[in-house]
Parts: structure tokens; C-alpha cells; sequence
């Protein structure tokens, strides 16, 4: 009797403990199926390419295998022959130099702009930020036209300009004659639409410095340099470091603004950068196999370059 | 800062012979909009835009949809695998659009989808997708818990209370990451110019890349008008969103 008492009720118990679970496992789904469609769309248009390309850089695949839609296996031949072309290794070291420089610009100018920002009036400075603003919206393409117009070598109004501050003889000065030149000006192009972004978050994390560290800096008598370097920086670190490794990754992959700038007829080996290359050789030349190569090398370099950046915003994430 | 702003708008109202002189006018006293005239009856501009309208309008429809549900699951759960998605969603960001044109094309090639406006709908979904959940997500969260839960303790289911509390509060986020990615796909190149091959067929970023040609007597004057029309949607949904977005990139940052 009082046996099956117990059984009955160890019944009933276990029957609502798996009830339990069920409605547990139920409600622990949700989120699963939130993501799924996200997931499903991730792996259907991204996932999948990925998986193609992996296969496709061990492959012979040029326009005929994309009739065929087939390629014929080859081995490491296409990462083989990429490591040996010269092409490549000027490609790499060109396009390092290059974000170097841009990288370094946007910041430094970017910085400047923001605490040119915390200095001046109000007034002042709702026009400034109206002005960074606008320029902020621009899109690329169209930026590109307007660089194009403004250097143009017969009345670009650069050179113009150039001439009539005194700067030399500017008069009908082709900017796109010499590789240096030409990214010089790709530079301008990039840096000019890139500062806004820069100055105006590193100008929101400036308003996070406490001015009460900042007078007893002064106090104690630092110049202005050392309080910047040391009591600003270090509190403004943060957000310095996830703009430039954001830049970092944004510069190296850059394509549309040297693509479209220099234009087509003036792209040579000899000023292709990375995203210019890739280009190029996988879809200009239709040899996909080698293209693929390169852009899985070129991922590789930008993931190891974005691991800060994402690694900082993941840690944001997984706290809230 | 502003000057080639200035300049484009400025040259895109003055006459081909201020244009071509070799003396800039930096105003001109008699405006034309010929230049507008010539830029909008330019072969394809107005099927261009009609092009851009169908994308964008279908990218930005269907990936805020898919984005809102993964954005509540990762502001409102913890569960296994979530730092995982996280990784996902910002990793997809930092991939640059010219390592991804290959494997794109080739995959598109074989669903022949290559040169229709569907090819790439789905290509700017790579773009659009990760970015809408990451800024929706931030929205939800900017929302007090506390609202939800008073509400629940009146009686509500968490989807009354997800419906009735959460939704009308996170409809200004939703609204401001449509526009976002509305400016996104509008402003893309690179994937139109790869996917969409024949004349008629193209955005309006292409449309305008292929005004400057090689000539030399280039048309300036149309192709600055041309420019302002394409720039001017962009601006103008920017202007309104940009203090909801343009921290999003590094929210938090300074706390972390």
C-alpha cells in the first residue's frame, strides 16, 4: 500500500518534472528560433559562397568552367603560382604603405578636429560638426566625381587654387602622371571621408574626460601636451584603438575610390592595391581559381587584422 | 572641409562656359539648371533609379524583418551559442566587399542569377543583414526592462507584453535602422557594377560612375548635377538619422 503510494507519487512527480523540462525546452528554443531565419540567411547567401570559394581556390576555373560549372582540380597551383608572382608581393607591400598612411592621417587630423571641437564656442562648433556631418553623408561614388572635377588636369579648380596660393606653377598639373601621385590623391579622397566619423566619436569620448582631472593636471603645472598624453589619452584609449583598427581594416580593403579615381585606363600593375588586384585577376581576367587564392589570402590578412576590433566589440556585446 | 560640397553644388548650377573657363567663378549670377535638364535625360537615369528603388527598398524590407527577431534573441536571452552569433555578426562586417566578389559571383553564376535585380538584393543582404541586428539590438536594450515586467506583473503574456510595451517603443530604432540601410544600399558600387552587366539594367551609383567616361571633353556641369541627384537622397535620410546611428560603430567603447 504505502509502496504504491510512493510509486504513485514518484509518478506524478517525474511526470511534472519532464513537464517541466519540456516547457523549459520549449522556452529555451526561442532564441533559437529568433536567429534561425538571420542564420539560415547568413549561410545561404555568405556561407555557402565561403564554401565555394575554398574549392574554387583549388581549382582550374576560368569562363568556361563557369559555363560549365565545373573546375578542374589543381592542388595548391593557384596559391602557388600567386606567392611567386612578384605582382602580388609589390601589390601586398604597396597596399600596406598606403593604409599605413591613410590610417595615420585619419587619425591624426580626426583627433585634432575633435579637440579643436571641445575648444571653441557653441556656435562654432554646432557648424563645425553641421559641416563634418554633411560631409559624412556623401556617398562615395559621387565623392569620387567631385575629386575627378576638382583635379581635372585641364581647369581642375585645384590647381587653380594651388597656383594662386603661391604653392608653384599648378597650370594644367596632371595629378594622375606618376603611382604616388595618384594615391596621394586617392588619399585625400579617402581621409576627407573618413574624418567626420573619426572626429566626432573621438569629440563623444573627449566629453567623457573629467575636467576636474584635466585642471589638477594644470595646477600641478604640466604643459598642455603632457596633459593631453597623459591624462587624456589614456582615458580616450578605448575608442583611439577600435578607430584605428577599424580604419585599419577599412583602408586595406579599400576599392571603389582608387578603382573609380584613377579610372580604368590608368590602372596598372604598377599601382594596383589589394582590393584592385583581386579584382583584376578574378574577375577582369575570368581565372576565378586564382582569385580565389587571393581573396582567401586577403581574408586572412583582414580577419588577423580585425581580431582586436571584434574581439572588443564581442566583450561589449556579451556583457548587456 | 565642406568645399567640395560647395563645389559641386556650385558647379552644378553654373553655365558650361563658366564651367570650362579657366578662371573659376566660385558663385555664379546666372544659375541654368540646363546641366540638371541634360543629367536626367541621360540614357537609363530614370530606369537606374527605378532600379535602385526596387533593391533597395526589398533589401531593407526583408533584412530589418529577419534582423528585428535575431536582435529581441540576443538582447533578451542568453543561450548557449550566443557569443558565437555575436562573433558572427561583427566578424561579417569586417569582411571587405572586394575579397567577397569571386565566390558571390560564381555561386550567383550557377543559381543564374548574375545581371538580375534579385542576384543582388541578395548580395546587399551580406551588407545590410549583420548591421541592422547589431544597431536593433542596441535599441531594444535601450529600452527599460522594468516597462516589460510592470506590464507582465499586470497579468500580460511576455508577447502581450512584447507586442504591447516593447514594439511602439522600439519603432523609432526600427525606423532609424531602415533608413540607415536604406542609405547603405543606396550609396553601393562595387557588387552593382559585378552583378548587373547590361545598360538599363544597373543602379544608380553605377549609372553616375559611367557619366565621367574617357573623353576629354567631358561634361562637367551634368555630371556635378548628376551627382548632386544622386547625393541628395542619401544626405537627407543621413541628416535625419545620423545622431540614432553614428555611434553605433563604437557604442559603449568608452565604458569598456
Amino acid at each position: 500500500m504505502a509502496e504504491r503510494v510512493v510509486i504513485a507519487a514518484e509518478t506524478t512527480w517525474s511526470r511534472r518534472r519532464r513537464r517541466l523540462t519540456w516547457g523549459r525546452v520549449a522556452r529555451g528554443s526561442v532564441p533559437y528560433w529568433l536567429i534561425l531565419p538571420v542564420l539560415g540567411a547568413i549561410g545561404a547567401i555568405l556561407g555557402y559562397p565561403l564554401y565555394r570559394l575554398f574549392r574554387l581556390a583549388f581549382q582550374h576555373y576560368g569562363l568556361e568552367e563557369l559555363i560549365r560549372h565545373s573546375g578542374q582540380p589543381v592542388g595548391l597551383h593557384n596559391f602557388g603560382h600567386v606567392l611567386h608572382d612578384q605582382i602580388f608581393w609589390h601589390t601586398l607591400v604597396r597596399t600596406v604603405i598606403f593604409t599605413v598612411a591613410n590610417v595615420g592621417l585619419t587619425m591624426g587630423i580626426g583627433t585634432l578636429i575633435a579637440l579643436l571641437l571641445v575648444r571653441v564656442s557653441t556656435v562654432v562648433r554646432v557648424l563645425l560638426t553641421a559641416g563634418l556631418v554633411l560631409v559624412w553623408s556623401m556617398p562615395v561614388v559621387v565623392a569620387v566625381q567631385v575629386w575627378g572635377w576638382m583635379t581635372n588636369y585641364q581647369n581642375g579648380v585645384v590647381n587653380y587654387i594651388l597656383t594662386e596660393l603661391h604653392f608653384g606653377d599648378y597650370f594644367q598639373h596632371n595629378w594622375y602622371g606618376s603611382t604616388f601621385s595618384q594615391l596621394a590623391i586617392v588619399t585625400t579622397l579617402i581621409v576627407w571621408g573618413a574624418l567626420p566619423f573619426v572626429a566626432i566619436t573621438v569629440f563623444a569620448a573627449l566629453a567623457q574626460v573629467p575636467a576636474d582631472l584635466v585642471e589638477a593636471a594644470q595646477i600641478d603645472g604640466a604643459p598642455p601636451w603632457r596633459v593631453f598624453l597623459d591624462v587624456t589619452v589614456p582615458i580616450i584609449r578605448p575608442v583611439l584603438l577600435i578607430l584605428t583598427s577599424l580604419s585599419i581594416v577599412w583602408d586595406f580593403g579599400v576599392f571603389v575610390q582608387p578603382y573609380l579615381l584613377i579610372g580604368q585606363t590608368h590602372i596598372t600593375p604598377g599601382n594596383y592595391l589589394m582590393g584592385i588586384y583581386l579584382f583584376e585577376k578574378g574577375y577582369f581576367d575570368n581565372d576565378y581559381g586564382q582569385g580565389a587564392a587571393i581573396s582567401i589570402l586577403m581574408l586572412l590578412i583582414v580577419a588577423t587584422l580585425s581580431i582586436f576590433y571584434v574581439r572588443k566589440m564581442v566583450r561589449i556585446g556579451d556583457v548587456d | 572641409m565642406v568645399f567640395p560640397v560647395f563645389w559641386m553644388i556650385s558647379s552644378a548650377f553654373k553655365p558650361t562656359d563658366q564651367i570650362n573657363s579657366f578662371t573659376p567663378t566660385w558663385f555664379s549670377r546666372h544659375p541654368t539648371v540646363s546641366h540638371f535638364t541634360t543629367a536626367v535625360h541621360t540614357p537609363y537615369f530614370w530606369t537606374d533609379v527605378k532600379n535602385t528603388l526596387i533593391i533597395v527598398s526589398v533589401t531593407v524590407t526583408v533584412s530589418i524583418a529577419l534582423a528585428f527577431l535575431a536582435a529581441v534573441a540576443l538582447a533578451k536571452y542568453r543561450f548557449t551559442g550566443r557569443k558565437l552569433f555575436i562573433v558572427l555578426v561583427i566578424g561579417i562586417q569586417m569582411l571587405p566587399g572586394a575579397g567577397l566578389i569571386i565566390p558571390l559571383y560564381v555561386t550567383l553564376a550557377s543559381y543564374h542569377l548574375v545581371n538580375t535585380l534579385t542576384g543582388v538584393i541578395v548580395t546587399y543582404m551580406t551588407i545590410v543583414l549583420p548591421f541592422s541586428v547589431w544597431t536593433l539590438r542596441g535599441f531594444i536594450l535601450g529600452i527599460p526592462k522594468e516597462l516589460e515586467e510592470a506590464a507582465m506583473v499586470d497579468g500580460s503574456t511576455r508577447l502581450g507584453a512584447f507586442v504591447r510595451i516593447l514594439l511602439p517603443l522600439v519603432a523609432p530604432g526600427l525606423v532609424a535602422t531602415s533608413v540607415f540601410a536604406f542609405i547603405q544600399a543606396w550609396n553601393e558600387y562595387l557588387y552593382a557594377r559585378i552583378i548587373l552587366a547590361s545598360q538599363g539594367k544597373q543602379t544608380i551609383t553605377v549609372w553616375l560612375s559611367y557619366f565621367l567616361g574617357t573623353s576629354r571633353s567631358t561634361d562637367w556641369g551634368a555630371l556635378m548635377a548628376g551627382s548632386t541627384l544622386t547625393a541628395i537622397p542619401a544626405v537627407v535620410f543621413f541628416l535625419i538619422v545620423q545622431r540614432r546611428i553614428a555611434f553605433g560603430l563604437t557604442a559603449g567603447a568608452v565604458r569598456g
